[in-house]
């Protein structure tokens, strides 16, 4: 009596034990998934803002969570990868203070306007992330917003009292190992086992979403002389990058560099329409008959002159039709013609001849950026109706990435994908070739399991409301192909994640 | 001691258990340790498995109560992803009531309260099928009075009306990606309690001699109206395009039909062999579609479109001593769930299942029934292909794995 329960609690018992049930090879056991010959036991990444999850504008927590690195990271722990720490914001609002003064926007969220149409508003409310509350480091993702190839090696770049004067950045401030490292020292003192490199995007970016404004540096050595818009030299960007990989992979650590991708593709260049200007038959003919001394008299004359070429004449005529026009801009790479046009023959007045100075119209090949929708159409005088930005104010040089300037870039950028691919292979390093594979974003699409990714603004699911950066999704698109990277070199069998599981952009009325 | 090794080896050279769906097998500590056999059985638990055998027992009285554990839990893996997860083992507790009054020696009336549907499979909160479902709680209560009448000493009838009061409570995530502002997953929980429903129960026992007995039972349909129940949502957007708000629901659940024929054999003077078949009518489980009063909120359409299936029930009873009685059973048990609708709130496989048990006397009227279920089921890949994310078809994939152990223990009382 007394064995039978006993042995029919050990059967119980024994029952219990086994009561887990338990695959055959279950993906949490060591050795279903295979690192290669890669030791993902330390990771550390190293970027800019896309590197640190910025989106909408903002970082914030929630797209910290979802920043490239992360999603790796979560996926290394599959083939013994370790912890992976970020310096994570302290709110999802996204801006920062300095001081308890806001220093940067808040993120942006897509509203319903009064309207009834959604569309991208900046989050209302104050931000609680000041960057002179400084953070214990280090942590594995390295990625400071706005950073340059070569302030990842600017000592000082982290220090809070050069935030204001413009030497230093914000985020980095926030948790710097003290005020005159560098951003490459930070990350190599962690020792890391792996790592992945993504620098080289503002070195053109802030060119391009400036419309141009700033200047090309190619053949100029000193990135100190630098304006915040300009496009850095590529002789530099080889220099401090090649500095950067050495550093990084100097004590063996195996490691993955992703190279720049084009930006003329994303939602911020590709969502206002060059010919954004609707107009009925009476307006366009008022506009040409307004116009027609430019085209029939002042340009022609000038180029008999010789002050500018018969293609910059030709170029810069204005054609006005009934229905949707290229909107009129002042293209700061053409002749500047107000000096000339305010003495004989021509003797126009100075308002005229500034308005005609660089005028021109917006060509089908130039992108309008997407800041530029709530320009174009306004009227910044509220006493002059008849000044329409687009129509008879010309819309500013900041709004219009030329065709020329789009040249700039793409030959920047060409130069500094050759040092980033030449670097992978001399080094032994993955290398991912993020330019071809984010070109499909805006050419036809990546299929997923509940539809397509594309770069449509919104609604296409891969860029966030700033229309620049990734949404979580296009993030995770990003984290598969760097996988798809590391796995093709070392060998291993890191498991990708399902784009569909991550979210897009936030909804939220103030 | 002997006798002990002898259960030890039938209980493992023999499989079976719990059913597919959410019906839960669980009506009884001996016929339960027989593999949930006793179409053609008499004994205390005859009230469920055939009210026409009430007659035919030698008992004046019996009143048997008992409750089984449930700690089963479920493992999902995606080794395309990585992605994994395993419901927490939570503690289901089936019970039962069965009386049994031998009016007079050609009737007998009784009750049967007992709770042969219901579900709990709880997932890690925001787990990667959390569109489908964080968790479900499902419970059904039959309230059964019985009457059972011999026709002669061969054939007897036996039935009864069936009332039942069942209560869900069901969260899931609203899709695999919306969140409020700060990243909390916006979802949806149903309660409904309360939810009442009648059927009906009719069976027959036939004896073609004192030791071989046929019997058969059918147990109706019954379907959980649920009207009026309510549904919160939580961690919505605060945005006009996502008009989710607290609102009212109805929504029906059919608990389906079973019939059960069977047989069982008195041998050797001590042992008793006994076979069940069910059959499970689950065709009856379309779709779970719950409906919103707020006509801004699109109404929820979840197809299960289950088949029936057939359960195989084997079981043996040893007398081992006057104190003793000692079973073993095995079932196989056949899902009702088709390829493609594997959805991870029922995720139920075939499965086979391994019983023992037995009963102990203590004096001429108390029994104590202790009864123990092992649940095996192959490890499956499934996936649900019926989920849709703007009009398309997101199948959800996986890998499963099912373990489930139940030990049960009862008592009876008998005159």
């Amino acid at each position: 009596m007394k064995n039978i329960l006993k042995y029919t609690f050990a059967v119980i018992a024994l029952g219990f034990v086994s009561c887990e049930p338990e695959f055959d090879s279950p993906v949490t056991e060591s050795g279903f998934y295979s690192s290669g010959t890669a030791d993902l036991s330390k990771y550390v990444a190293v970027g800019n803002s896309l590197t640190a999850g910025y989106a909408s504008g903002a970082l914030y927590i929630t797209g910290q969570e979802n920043s490239y690195p992360n999603i790796m990271a979560q996926q290394f722990g599959f083939a013994g990868g370790g912890e992976f720490t970020q310096p994570l914001m302290n709110d999802n609002i996204g801006g920062l203070l300095l001081g308890g003064n806001q220093i940067t926007e808040n993120r942006f969220v897509l509203a319903v306007g009064p309207d009834g149409n959604p569309g991208p508003v900046r989050l209302v409310g104050t931000p609680t992330t000041d960057i002179t509350n400084k953070l214990t480091g280090p942590f594995n993702n390295m990625g400071v917003p706005g950073a340059k190839s070569f302030h990842l090696v600017a000592p000082g770049y982290g220090n809070v009292a050069g935030v204001a004067t413009g030497t230093a950045n914000p985020y980095f401030a926030r948790f710097a190992s003290n005020e005159s490292t560098t951003v490459i020292v930070d990350a190599s003192n962690q020792g890391a086992s792996f790592f992945s490199l993504w620098i080289g995007n503002n070195d053109i970016l802030s060119y391009a979403t400036s419309g141009g404004s700033g200047v090309d540096q190619t053949g100029n050595l000193d990135p100190s002389t630098y304006g915040e818009n300009d496009i850095t030299d590529p002789n530099v960007f080889a220099s401090v990058y090649s500095t950067q990989v050495e550093i990084l992979a100097g004590q063996g650590a195996k490691g993955v560099l992703v190279n720049i991708p084009e930006v003329t593709s994303i939602p911020y260049f590709t969502t206002v329409p060059t010919k954004a200007i609707p107009l009925d038959a009476a307006t366009a003919g008022a506009l040409n008959a307004q116009f027609a001394a430019y085209n029939t008299q002042i340009l022609p004359g000038l180029a008999g002159m010789g002050v500018i070429s018969p293609e910059e004449a030709a170029f810069r005529m204005l054609n006005f039709t009934a229905g949707q026009n290229f909107p009129i801009t002042a293209d700061k790479d053409l002749t500047d013609l107000t000096d000339i046009l305010q003495g004989p023959p021509f003797s126009l007045p100075a308002s005229t001849a500034a308005l005609l100075g660089k005028l021109r119209q917006v060509k089908a090949d130039d992108l309008i950026v997407l800041t530029a929708s709530s320009e174009l159409g306004s009227t910044p005088d509220p006493n002059n109706p008849q000044g329409v930005v687009g129509v008879s104010i010309p819309l500013g040089d900041e709004f219009v990435l030329s065709k020329t300037e789009q040249a700039r870039i793409t030959t920047a950028s060409m130069a500094y994908n050759a040092t980033i691919q030449g670097l992978a292979a001399a080094k032994g390093l993955a290398y991912v070739d993020a330019k071809s594979e984010l070109a499909k974003l805006s050419n036809g699409g990546i299929p997923f399991d509940a539809g397509i990714l594309t770069s449509q603004f919104v609604t296409g699911g891969a860029f966030s409301l700033d229309g620049v950066h990734p949404t979580p999704r296009g993030y995770a698109y990003t984290a598969n192909m760097i996988i798809q990277a590391i796995n093709n070199t070392y060998d291993a069998t890191i498991p990708k994640v399902n784009i569909g599981n991550y979210g897009t952009i936030t909804l939220t009325n103030n | 001691m002997k006798k002990v090794l002898v259960l030890a080896v039938f209980a493992l050279a023999s499989a079976v258990t719990y059913a597919g769906g959410y019906r839960v097998s669980l009506q009884g500590n001996k016929a339960l340790a027989m593999g949930h056999t006793g179409v053609a059985v008499v004994n205390s638990e005859s009230v469920f498995f055939n009210p026409a055998a009430m007659v035919f027992s030698e008992d004046k009285f019996s009143v048997s109560a008992g409750v089984h554990g449930v700690f089963a839990s479920i493992a999902y893996q995606d080794p395309m992803t990585g992605a994994n997860d395993r419901t927490k083992s939570l503690l289901g507790t089936p019970f039962y009531l069965y009386a049994a009054y031998q009016a007079t020696d050609w009737l007998s009336v009784g009750l049967g309260i007992y709770t042969p549907y219901g579900s709990t499979v709880e997932y890690e909160k925001d787990w990667v099928g959390s569109h489908l479902v964080n968790k479900i709680e499902l419970q059904a209560i039959y309230v059964q009075p019985t009457v059972s009448f011999k026709v002669s000493d061969k054939l007897s009838f036996g039935g009864g009306p069936i009332y039942v009061n069942g209560s869900v409570n069901f969260n899931r995530n609203l899709n695999r990606t919306l969140t409020d502002l700060d990243g909390n997953r916006s979802n949806v929980t149903i309660d409904a309690s309360g939810v009442t429903g009648w059927g009906w129960v009719a069976s027959t026992m036939f004896n073609f001699t004192d030791k071989f007995r046929m019997g058969a039972t059918y147990r109706s349909e019954m379907v959980l109206e649920a009207e009026d129940g309510d549904a919160t949502f939580e961690n919505i957007p605060n945005s006009p395009l996502t008009p989710f708000e607290n609102t009212s629901i109805d929504a029906s659940m059919p608990l389906p039909a079973e019939m059960t024929v069977g047989l069982s054999y008195d041998f050797c003077e001590k042992w008793l062999f006994a076979f069940d078949f069910n059959r499970t009518f689950w065709d009856a489980y379309k779709s779970l579609d719950i409906d919103f009063a707020n006509p801004a909120i699109p109404d929820s359409k979840n197809p299960r479109n289950y088949k029936n299936s057939s359960t195989y029930r084997f079981g043996l009873q040893y007398d081992a001593t006057k104190m003793f009685t000692l079973r073993a059973g095995y079932y196989f048990d056949e899902s009702p769930v088709r390829e493609g609708y594997f959805a991870p709130e029922t995720p139920r496989n075939d499965s086979n299942n391994f019983t023992a048990g037995l009963t102990m006397n203590i004096g001429k009227h108390l029994q104590i029934d202790a009864s123990f279920l092992y649940s095996h089921f192959k490890e499956i890949n499934a996936s649900y292909n019926y989920y849709y994310e703007d009009g398309i078809a997101v199948p959800f994939k996986g890998t499963y794995k099912t373990n489930a152990l139940i030990p049960g223990l009862g008592l009876t009382y008998k005159l």
